[in-house]
């Protein structure tokens, strides 16, 4: 028989509908796994008894004949949603201690939906990074190997790296993310997993820890394109506790997925054909343009001129909004407080967040609170925000000749703890690919096209319209039936 | 542009980060780094272009100016490092 811990999300829903299995019997069976792989850190809190009672409460929903769309799925929680309860740190030593008395809608809306809660799950610290080596509690460690016998700790991608790490070492079904600049793509193509950004506003940030309030939004995680679909239904929604939530009734993505692509025109975008791309990253592309051809999809190239902006203007906006939204860790409200003998209060702010912050959160909001400063806000802050204009008009004028978008997620496979962090910039060139629909506020997914020489996962990314998720899922499921991505990581840990 | 020891100690200040004196040197060259390549953004013609405000188009919703939340100051307070009296405390600021 098949391991429990070895289905997804659609095939535990319906395996406790129809009595295959008990939903306790699955949340044990996760429990279990997750208090077995320490050795990956991707859980900063284990929550086994919050997965035990929503699944008692499935089991007695199943006997009454009254189960909700997540009854006996148990998730993995991104540490960056507010959990009423249990403690909430972004990863971060400034939040040690904080544990929040509210939740987050989108945690609320899971819970509502019947989920339960395996553990709170590691991350770059406030979101910030492309490895989860920022995080204040340890490296989360990817649970792939490069076949090279080296054994050398390869990162789980980043932001949302504990969530990664923990779906593809089936510690969990799935998982939520959250993407500023491609936390959720490039976490999910470093493992061999699936992963949808959706539209700015289909999911609301109350009750997230904020980043950038302008790119921040939540989505899922998961093994295939179905259950993403499926978490994104219970995720999204209109919430009037966030301005800028969008008042729109959630579409039945997992009803409307179809893999059939004929009548749609993909657009392959030239400028992201960048210098010193890897030629395995190149020649997965083009399998992915033959797969989406397979599905009866039209080809066609299209420009984005404005995409080698698209990072600098990131790097502007992002710390920017990040060192205005971080201000409010002071040492007064919650978390830490260093005080030290005779301080005052503006000593008090001070040490509180040099003692607090990490190295890479530090720099961001060094470089907000620069290019926010007097004299250099013309210069920097609203000289990207009009490239922020220019890059969302390239969209525009492609989705004149396109529905959507395929480019690679990343511009490499998964590098070894390590190798990047001494070089900021050199990190933030990973998400080169991911960063522009982020700008333009754009639904954009992940999903697993093959392996590179080394053994690692490879990902290609779609990338729709405002609001055309169910394009982008759709061109992903044809991706996904063609690829035949079987490959998992072999149990070390 | 970039940046000096003076000037990352200056920004450091507004951000309220204390830094030691090798701390913010060992800064200058880090975010003169990055600077230095946020600064291409310079070669795009931007005149004609006005600075984004919103990536979805979106109307600010109003409603009704009444009390919709309140009565929870102890959950407020709930994780204060020092709350007194019903309130959050802090170091004494006036002498």
């Amino acid at each position: 028989m098949t391991e429990l811990t070895d289905l997804g999300v659609a095939a535990i829903r319906d395996g406790v509908r129809d009595g295959s299995f008990s939903a306790r019997e699955v949340a044990t069976a996760f429990n279990d796994r997750v208090a077995q792989a320490k050795a990956l850190n991707a859980f900063l809190v284990e929550t086994p008894d919050h997965a035990l009672k929503a699944a008692d409460a499935a089991d007695a929903a199943r006997a009454s004949g009254d189960l909700k769309p997540l009854s006996g799925v148990p998730i993995g929680m991104k540490d960056l949603f507010c959990t009423d309860g249990v403690p909430t740190t972004a990863a971060s030593g400034i939040l040690d201690g904080f544990t929040p008395t509210y939740e987050s809608t989108v945690s609320a809306n899971l819970w509502q939906a019947g989920a339960g809660m395996l553990g709170k799950l590691n991350l770059d610290q406030f979101a910030m990074g492309s490895s989860n080596e920022t995080s204040a509690f340890g490296n989360v460690i990817s649970p792939w190997r490069r076949k090279d016998g080296g054994n050398a700790p390869l990162a789980p991608g980043g932001s949302s790296g504990g969530s990664s790490s923990a779906i593809s070492a089936r510690l969990c079904p799935a998982a939520t993310g959250t993407d500023t600049g491609g936390s959720i793509r490039q976490p999910a193509a470093f493992t061999g997993i699936s992963g949808i950004k959706p539209t700015y506003g289909r999911c609301s940030r109350w009750g997230t820890i904020a980043f950038a309030s302008s790119l921040d939004q939540a989505g899922p995680m998961a093994r295939d394109v179905r259950d993403c679909a499926i978490m994104l239904e219970a995720m999204a929604g209109f919430d009037p506790k966030d301005s800028t939530s969008l008042e729109l009734a959630v579409p039945g993505w997992e009803a409307g997925l179809s893999s059939d692509l004929k009548g749609k025109k993909i657009g392959i975008p030239k400028e992201y054909r960048v210098d010193g791309m890897p030629a395995e990253i190149d020649a997965l592309w083009e399998q992915g343009i033959a797969w989406l051809k397979d599905a009866g999809a039209e080809i066609v190239e299209v420009s984005l001129p404005h995409t080698k902006y698209a990072l600098p203007a990131y790097y502007i906006i992002a710390p920017a909004e990040a060192s205005s939204n971080l201000a409010r860790y002071d040492g007064v409200r919650y978390g830490l407080r260093d005080l030290p003998d005779g301080a005052g209060l503006q000593d008090m702010y001070a040490a509180t967040r040099a003692a607090g912050f990490g190295a890479e959160v530090k720099r961001r909001i060094m470089i907000g609170t620069y290019v926010l400063s007097a004299g250099f806000y013309d210069a920097y802050y609203n000289q990207a925000q009009k490239v922020r204009t220019l890059i969302a008009r390239d969209f525009d004028e492609a989705w004149t000749r396109c529905d959507l978008l395929l480019a690679p997620t990343a511009p490499s496979a998964a590098f070894a703890l390590g190798e990047k962090s001494a070089d900021p910039l050199a990190m933030y060139l990973n998400d080169v690919f991911t960063v522009p629909s982020s700008l333009a506020g754009l639904p954009a997914m992940s999903v697993p096209g093959g392996l590179d020489g080394q053994g690692l996962p490879l990902g290609l990314q779609i990338i729709g319209k405002a609001l055309d998720e169910q394009g982008v899922l759709n061109a992903g499921l044809a991706i996904e039936e063609r690829a035949g991505f079987t490959a998992r990581p072999e149990q070390w840990w | 542009m970039s940046v000096d020891t003076a000037t990352v100690k200056k920004i450091a200040s507004l951000a309220r980060i204390a830094m030691r004196d090798d701390e913010a040197e060992a800064m200058v060259p880090e975010l003169n780094n990055i600077l230095g390549w946020i600064e291409q953004l310079g070669e795009v013609d931007t005149s004609a272009v006005e600075p984004m405000t919103a990536v979805i188009p979106n109307h600010l919703r109003l409603r009704e100016d009444v009390v919709t939340d309140g009565n929870c100051r102890d959950k407020v307070l709930a994780n204060a490092p020092q709350a007194e009296h019903g309130f959050f405390a802090v170091p004494k600021v006036i002498e």
